[in-house]
């Protein structure tokens, strides 16, 4: 699913700043988030992305900038008068109340009738699959119960945007890409918007619509997850989104004849015996494999090119792979790729 | 890369040395270290504590012979009797009434105190309150109490500075009161109640503090997030989260205000609390059992303020 037909925009931030003294955790942030988005705030930590996520649920206001929600100015509005709701990263539930006391605590501040609130209720816990929890205590649950929980106890009031704060980063891995899988089903059956902090770039790529990539406080780069890991605008969001090769300055001279830095993916080289001719189309560069690291569905490589630095390859374990491909550590190689497949960067970190 | 060619030799293995061997010892019998680790303290718990408690609830249940001036230490319900009279009921009356009026002051006292060093005080300004509430602790009871005596004084420093602001008439009212006034603040129920609100409110703040620091700050930010006005959240999480603290800290000012008789003695008037009437009872008027019954009393009034507590779900949070 690509960015919505319909672009009506859910979140909009115009020039947000949010400086804690001279820490400039957002930096004139400007992004537009569109109505039934899934869409990522991706950064390594200290980047700004949760504090931009803090500022649209209202638990920070911006030093300088606009927020709207649905075209509403919401900067400075407490978080209990915005339309939006979070999932903590540590779940935040309530230790003191039952299962079905903390889902149901939104529709009590809003004195929504207690039938229709045990129904609401009720439906909670059957889409985050805890039928008949109601009267568990959160400090009974496990780790992913709770998760779930915390989602439900956000869904229940229907909000128009849905902010979620590392909500997997407690889990183990398998519960994490099981619970990536039910959030984006769920995100698709109700159709709200989503807006998800994680550091994870798989988990960003696998779950997002589009996503916004943080760094120091400022967005490098929106976008799908292909433009992004096919056309990263920058050093960072090359090197962040998927692992790369960045090949600059006179190595990259010696290449395409300009000093602009090269990025260009593991998967996009190949692996070739020495004597392979270049044809037009390619780049080719000698070189001697280093070290192998076998990892099942492919192998990666490090190889020494004789022009001195090293490049990262990754070769896919095909059935059909040739044996003639000298993939043994200290064999000569020659290393190809398509020029196209090379991105040129416009700055270097 | 070379290829490292190494040869290990094993450690030739020395017999453990003695002090090992004991760690190793108690290392496979966790029962018997646990046991040697509480020995002590359960020694202590049970002869002392208990030992005393029993001797205590035993003692209640002898009589003294009216005539003779002797104990009797045959079984019998005479002291209860005793101590059923209207006169002691009154000092029990009067002692819980205070104990209670002190407990829910210092909660309320207590709380915002607790609650900004929890919240909002940084490291700083959190290391200064601690001192602050904790330093009076560090002189003694007895001073501090006198000292009270004569800040409370018909020529103290109250006294005065309400003469300053033109006050006095309003003090003089308070003191007009009956049943909390009296000739001054030293000789009233009043200035008592500001004594004991004084010494206790450190045992209050304390625990409700701890209680507060336990409340992860997403779980305010949760409830704002849910649409709870900051009102809401205190009444719904904040105060129920904060509930077993008040619990904890009530059990210190209610108990040590029910068992205290320094304070009445030195700030009261003539009037006893349980704790004077167990002084004069177990001293002058030599009446053990009389003075056991007395102390079982606010035994059984924090027993029945437990199970209130616990009814009203003060240890669910915990």
């Amino acid at each position: 699913m690509n960015a919505p037909t319909q672009l009506s925009i859910a979140v909009r931030l115009q020039a947000v700043c949010r400086y804690f003294g001279e820490v400039k955790a957002v930096d004139h942030v400007n992004l537009d988030i569109y109505d039934g988005e899934f869409f990522s705030l991706l950064g390594p930590s200290g980047s700004g992305k949760t504090t931009c996520l803090r500022l649209i649920a209202g638990f920070e206001q911006p030093t300088s900038g606009s927020i709207q929600l649905y075209g509403q100015e919401v900067a400075n509005m407490p978080p209990y008068e915005r339309d939006v709701n979070t999932v903590f990263q540590d779940y935040a539930l309530f230790p003191h109340m039952t299962v079905g006391q903390n889902i149901a605590y939104g529709l009590m501040v809003k004195k929504v009738p207690k039938p229709e609130r045990e129904r609401r209720v009720r439906e909670m816990l059957e889409m985050v699959r805890l039928p008949g929890m109601e009267n568990r205590k959160p400090s009974q649950l496990s780790g992913g119960q709770r998760q779930r929980v915390a989602l439900a106890r956000a869904l229940v009031n229907h909000p128009r945007v849905l902010l979620l704060d590392e909500p997997l980063g407690a889990l183990d891995l398998k519960l994490r890409q099981q619970m990536q899988i039910e959030l984006k089903a769920i995100q698709e059956r109700i159709g709200i918007t989503f807006i998800f902090v994680t550091h994870d770039q798989e988990e960003a790529l696998t779950m997002s619509d589009r996503l916004a990539v943080f760094n120091h406080g400022k967005i490098e780069q929106i976008g799908t997850p292909t433009e992004l890991y096919e056309h990263p605008a920058t050093g960072f969001v090359a090197g962040f989104v998927g692992t790369t090769n960045l090949i600059s300055g006179d190595s990259a001279r010696k290449l395409t004849g300009s000093p602009e830095t090269l990025s260009i993916r593991p998967e996009k080289i190949r692996l070739c015996p020495p004597d392979t001719p270049v044809t037009e189309d390619l780049y080719g560069i000698d070189g001697t494999v280093r070290d192998t690291i076998y990892l099942g569905m492919h192998t990666r490589y490090l190889v020494e090119t004789d022009a001195g630095f090293d490049l990262i390859v990754v070769q896919q374990n095909l059935e059909s792979a040739s044996a003639d491909i000298p993939t043994t550590r200290g064999s000569r190689v020659k290393l190809l790729w398509y020029k196209d497949s090379a991105r040129r960067l416009t700055e270097m970190e | 890369m070379a290829a490292l060619s190494l040869t290990l030799t094993p450690p030739t293995p020395k017999p453990p040395s003695l002090p090992r061997r004991i760690s190793t010892f108690f290392f496979r019998r966790p029962n018997l270290s646990l046991i040697l680790t509480l020995l002590l303290p359960l020694l202590w718990l049970v002869v002392f504590y208990i030992g005393s408690l029993s001797s205590l609830l035993v003692n209640s249940f002898f009589r003294l012979d009216g005539f003779t001036g002797l104990i009797v230490r045959q079984f019998s319900l005479q002291t209860y009797r005793e101590l059923a009279s209207p006169s002691n009921v009154d000092i029990f009356v009067r002692t819980a009434v205070m104990a209670a009026t002190v407990t829910v002051t210092c909660a309320i006292l207590a709380f915002p105190v607790a609650y900004y060093m929890a919240r909002y005080a940084n490291y700083r300004i959190k290391g200064l309150l601690y001192l602050g509430v904790l330093l009076p602790l560090w002189s003694s009871y007895l001073v501090r109490v006198y000292t009270w005596k004569i800040i409370l004084a018909q020529e103290g420093i109250i006294t005065w500075f309400a003469n300053l602001l033109g006050l006095h008439g309003l003090l003089e009212a308070l003191l007009a009161v009956p049943g909390i006034g009296g000739p001054s603040l030293s000789f009233s129920f009043l200035g008592m109640f500001l004594v004991f609100v004084y010494i206790w409110l450190p045992y209050m703040i304390l625990p409700i503090n701890a209680a507060l620091e336990r409340v992860p700050k997403s779980v305010l930010e949760a409830s704002a997030d849910l649409g709870a006005r900051p009102g809401y959240t205190l009444r719904k999480v904040i105060l129920p989260l904060a509930f077993p603290g008040v619990v904890a800290g009530s059990i210190f000012t209610f108990s040590l205000t029910l068992g205290d008789y320094i304070i009445p003695s030195v700030i009261g008037n003539s009037s006893f609390f349980i704790g004077q009437a167990v002084f004069a009872q177990q001293g002058t008027a030599g009446n053990i059992p009389l003075a056991a019954a007395m102390t079982v009393v606010p035994i059984v009034i924090m027993f029945l303020y437990l199970m209130v507590a616990r009814r009203l779900g003060a240890f669910e949070a915990l």
